[in-house]
C-alpha cells in the first residue's frame, strides 16, 4: 500500500500525518523554528514516502526541497476543509486558530469549500496572541486556559492588537484587578474576534474547531457559549491541516 | 528603463536624480520579473514594453517638445476629466504617477496616515520630486470623486497649478446640470490656458480620436472572451495603464495591430494558459503603474485574469461619446451624457455598477470575481459587500481583497488567492 504524507508547515509548528489510503498510520509534530526545512527533514527522517502533500505557510519552501519524489502543495484552506470532512463529516463550518492566523471556512458535504475568511496581515487574536500574553502572566502556555477559567468576572479587553491588549492588561493589573479575571477577558477577546469572522462565512452547524488554540479549554468553553452550539474538536486539533493534506494525496493517487 | 540618456532633461525638471534613478531601477527589476518572464507573449506587446521602458524618458521628451512648440500639458488622476476637450484645445492629456509607494513619509505631512495609497502616492511623487509628468504639467485637474481626494487636492494645490472639477454624487437632472456647468468650466479653463478656442470642428475630431482609442480597447476586451485566454491579464492591464500616458493616435494604431494578432491567436485556439484554466474578473479600484501586485499573484496561482472592471479598465472604455452631434452645444451635451454614465463607486445609488459587473462575468465567461479595494477606500470597500451579494444570486464566487502598494502582505494574499482558485476549480 502506498504511503502518503501530509505536511503542514505552520508559523509555530510543523505537523506530519502519514496515511496509507485506509487510515492514519502515524502523526508527528515539531516546532517550526527559524529553519523549517531542517525541521521538516527531521520529522520525515526514516519515512519512505510515495507522495508528499505540503500545506501551510511554508508549503512553497517544501515544494522544491527534494523531500520526496512526488510533492504537491495545497493551501491550508483546502487542507483544513478536507481534514475536517475526514474527521467530522457532518461539519459545515471550520474554525482554525493557529499560530499566526485564523480562518473560518464554510463547507459543503465532502469538504468542498463554499466560502472562507482569513485574518489579514496582523496576528491579533491568534495563538501568537495567547503565547505572548501567557509570557506576560509568566504562566506556561499550556496552563493559560485553565488559569483563565479560574476568573470570576470577565473583564473587558477592547484591543485586538497584541501590543495594545498587553497595555490594557497591565493597566488593569495596576488597578489591582484579579489577574485571573484579566486572563479571562483576554480569552474572551479572541472569542469575540473569531465569532465575528465565523458570522461572515454564515456559521452553519456543526462547527469543527481546529488548530493549536482548540487545545485551550477557556477559549473552547467561551466559544461554545458564544455560538450556542457544541463544537466538534478532534483529538489532536492541530493535526487537521496535515490530515487534510494527506487525504488529498490519497485521493489524487501516487 | 533608461537611466542616463535623459539625465539632463530630468535635471531640468528638477527631479531628485538619485531617488529617481533608484525608482527606475526598482521598476525595471519589477517589470522584468512580472512581465518579461511571461511565456507565449504576443509580438505586439513589444510596443508596450518599449513605451513603458521609456515612460519617464522618450514620452517626457515628447512632452517637452510639445511644450517647446507652444502646447500645454494637462495632468489628471481620474477618468472623469474629458480628454476630448483637452485634445480639442490642442493640449496634451496625461495621467499622473500614483501607483507606487514613493514619498509616503513626505505625503503623510499633508494627508492623514489612514489615507489610501493612491492619494499618498500622487502627493508623494510630487513632494519627493519623482514624477516627470507632474513636473511637466501646466495644469493639473483634480475632481471630487471621494473625500480623500477632495481634501488632498486642497493640500496639493499649494504645490502644483490645480483646478478641481466637481463630480456630482447622484445622476438626477440637477446633477446633470451641475456636471454640465463643470464641463463648460473645464472648456473655458482650457481655452484660457492654451489661447486656443475649442470649435465644433476641433471637438468633433477629438471625440473621434478618443472614441477610436476606446474602441480599440473595447475590441481587446471582446477578444478576451475566448477560452483559452489569448492574452494575460497583466498584459491587458498594462495596455489599459499605458492608455493614460501615450499619444492617443499612436496608441490606438498599436492596440489595433495587437488585436489583429490576438484575433489570429483566437482563431487558432491558442492562448497564454490552457483552455479550462480558471478565469477571473478583477473588479474594483484602479491599478496605476506599477501596481501589478495582485494580478501577478492571481496569475501565479493557476488562474488567468480575463477582465478589469476598474477605471484602468472597462470603466474608462465601456461608453463612447455619441458622434451624431453637429453643433458645439450638442457635442458638449454628448460629452456630459457619456461621462455621467461612469459607474464610479462615488455615486449613490450605483446600481449600474452591479449590472455591469454581472454582465462582464457573463460575457467574459468568468468563473469568479476578485474584488480589489485599496485600504481606506470607503466607496469601493462598501460596494465590495454589495457586489458579493449581487454575484451570489448568480452563484458567482467572489473573493474580496483590501490591500495597498506595500509587499508585506504578499504571502497572505497568495494563500487567499490560491485557496479561491482551488475553490472554483
Amino acid at each position: 500500500m502506498p504511503l502518503v504524507g501530509g505536511l503542514d508547515v505552520g508559523s509555530r509548528s510543523i505537523e506530519l500525518v502519514l496515511h496509507d489510503g485506509d487510515r492514519v498510520v502515524d502523526q508527528r509534530k515539531t516546532a517550526t523554528t527559524f529553519d523549517p526545512l531542517r525541521q521538516a527533514r527531521a520529522l520525515l527522517a526514516g519515512v519512505r514516502l510515495d507522495r508528499l502533500v505540503a500545506t501551510g505557510y511554508g508549503r512553497g519552501l517544501v515544494e522544491n526541497a527534494g523531500l520526496c519524489a512526488a510533492v504537491e502543495t495545497i493551501t491550508e484552506i483546502k487542507a483544513y476543509g478536507l481534514g475536517a470532512a475526514a474527521l467530522c463529516p457532518e461539519a459545515r463550518t471550520v474554525l482554525d486558530v493557529g499560530g499566526q492566523d485564523t480562518k473560518a471556512i464554510a463547507l459543503a458535504a465532502g469538504g468542498k469549500i463554499l466560502k472562507f475568511e482569513m485574518n489579514d496581515r496582523c496576528a491579533a487574536g491568534t495563538g501568537k496572541f495567547l503565547e505572548h500574553l501567557a509570557t506576560v502572566f509568566q504562566i506556561p502556555l499550556a496552563e493559560f486556559g485553565a488559569y483563565a477559567l479560574e476568573g470570576k468576572e470577565q473583564l473587558t479587553i477592547n484591543s485586538m492588537c497584541t501590543v495594545f491588549a498587553e497595555t490594557e492588561a497591565v493597566s488593569l493589573m495596576a488597578r489591582g484587578r484579579d489577574p485571573h479575571d484579566i486572563a479571562l477577558g483576554l480569552h474572551a477577546s479572541i472569542v469575540k474576534r473569531t465569532t465575528a469572522m465565523l458570522a461572515r462565512v454564515g456559521l452553519a452547524s456543526p462547527v469543527l474547531f481546529a488548530g493549536g488554540v482548540a487545545n485551550n479549554p477557556c477559549v473552547v468553553r467561551l466559544l461554545a457559549a458564544a455560538l450556542g452550539t457544541p463544537l466538534c474538536i478532534p483529538e489532536q486539533p492541530e493535526m487537521v491541516g496535515a490530515h487534510g493534506a494527506a487525504v488529498h494525496g490519497c485521493r489524487t493517487g501516487v | 528603463m533608461t537611466t542616463n540618456a535623459h539625465q539632463a532633461m530630468w535635471e531640468q525638471l528638477n527631479l531628485d536624480i538619485p531617488a529617481h534613478d533608484g525608482l527606475l531601477a526598482v521598476l525595471g527589476k519589477f517589470y522584468g520579473d512580472i512581465y518579461l518572464s511571461q511565456s507565449g507573449r504576443l509580438k505586439g506587446m513589444e510596443y508596450l514594453d518599449f513605451v513603458l521602458s521609456e515612460v519617464h524618458g522618450l514620452r517626457i521628451k515628447e512632452l517637452q517638445d510639445a511644450k517647446a512648440s507652444g502646447r500645454k500639458i494637462v495632468g489628471t488622476f481620474c477618468v472623469f476629466v474629458p480628454e476630448e476637450l483637452t485634445l480639442a484645445a490642442d493640449a496634451v492629456h496625461v495621467g499622473l504617477c500614483s501607483g507606487a509607494e514613493a514619498g509616503f513619509a513626505e505625503a503623510e505631512q499633508l494627508v492623514p496616515r489612514n489615507t489610501c495609497a493612491l492619494i499618498k502616492s500622487f502627493i508623494g511623487f510630487k513632494l519627493a520630486r519623482l514624477c516627470p509628468f507632474t513636473e511637466s504639467c501646466d495644469l493639473v485637474i483634480g475632481e471630487t470623486t471621494c473625500d480623500g481626494k477632495k481634501k488632498a487636492y486642497e493640500a496639493f494645490a499649494e504645490h502644483v497649478p490645480l483646478e478641481v472639477l466637481e463630480v456630482p454624487q447622484r445622476k438626477t437632472a440637477a446633477d446633470r446640470l451641475l456636471w454640465k456647468s463643470e464641463v463648460l468650466r473645464y472648456k473655458q479653463l482650457l481655452e484660457e490656458l492654451t489661447g486656443n478656442q475649442i470649435t465644433a470642428e476641433k471637438l468633433q475630431a477629438a471625440i473621434q480620436t478618443v472614441n477610436a482609442k476606446r474602441r480599440a480597447l473595447q475590441r481587446l476586451n471582446a477578444l478576451r472572451q475566448a477560452d483559452p485566454a489569448p492574452i494575460s491579464g497583466r498584459d491587458a492591464l498594462l495596455i489599459n495603464q499605458v492608455a493614460f500616458y501615450d499619444d492617443p493616435i499612436r496608441f490606438t494604431a498599436s492596440i489595433n495591430a495587437l488585436c489583429d494578432q490576438i484575433g489570429e491567436r483566437v482563431g487558432k485556439k491558442e492562448g497564454v494558459a490552457p483552455a479550462g484554466t480558471p478565469r477571473l474578473l478583477l473588479s474594483g479600484c484602479p491599478m496605476a503603474v506599477p501596481n501589478w501586485k495582485l494580478p501577478y499573484i492571481v496569475e501565479s496561482s493557476g488562474a488567468v485574469i480575463v477582465g478589469e472592471e476598474s477605471c484602468i479598465g472597462s470603466r474608462n472604455t465601456r461608453d463612447l461619446v455619441s458622434e451624431e452631434a453637429a453643433t458645439l452645444d450638442e457635442m458638449i451635451d454628448a460629452l456630459v451624457d457619456r461621462y455621467l454614465k461612469i459607474d464610479c463607486a462615488c455615486f449613490t445609488p450605483n446600481q449600474e455598477r452591479q449590472d455591469n459587473v454581472r454582465a462582464m462575468v457573463k460575457d467574459l465567461q468568468a468563473d469568479g470575481v476578485i474584488h480589489y479595494s485599496l485600504l481606506f477606500c470607503q466607496p469601493y470597500e462598501y460596494e465590495a459587500i454589495k457586489i458579493e451579494k449581487t454575484l451570489s444570486q448568480d452563484g458567482t464566487p467572489m473573493l474580496s481583497i483590501a490591500t495597498d502598494y506595500s509587499m508585506e502582505d504578499v504571502e497572505q494574499l497568495k494563500t487567499r488567492v490560491e485557496a479561491f482558485v482551488e475553490m472554483i476549480k
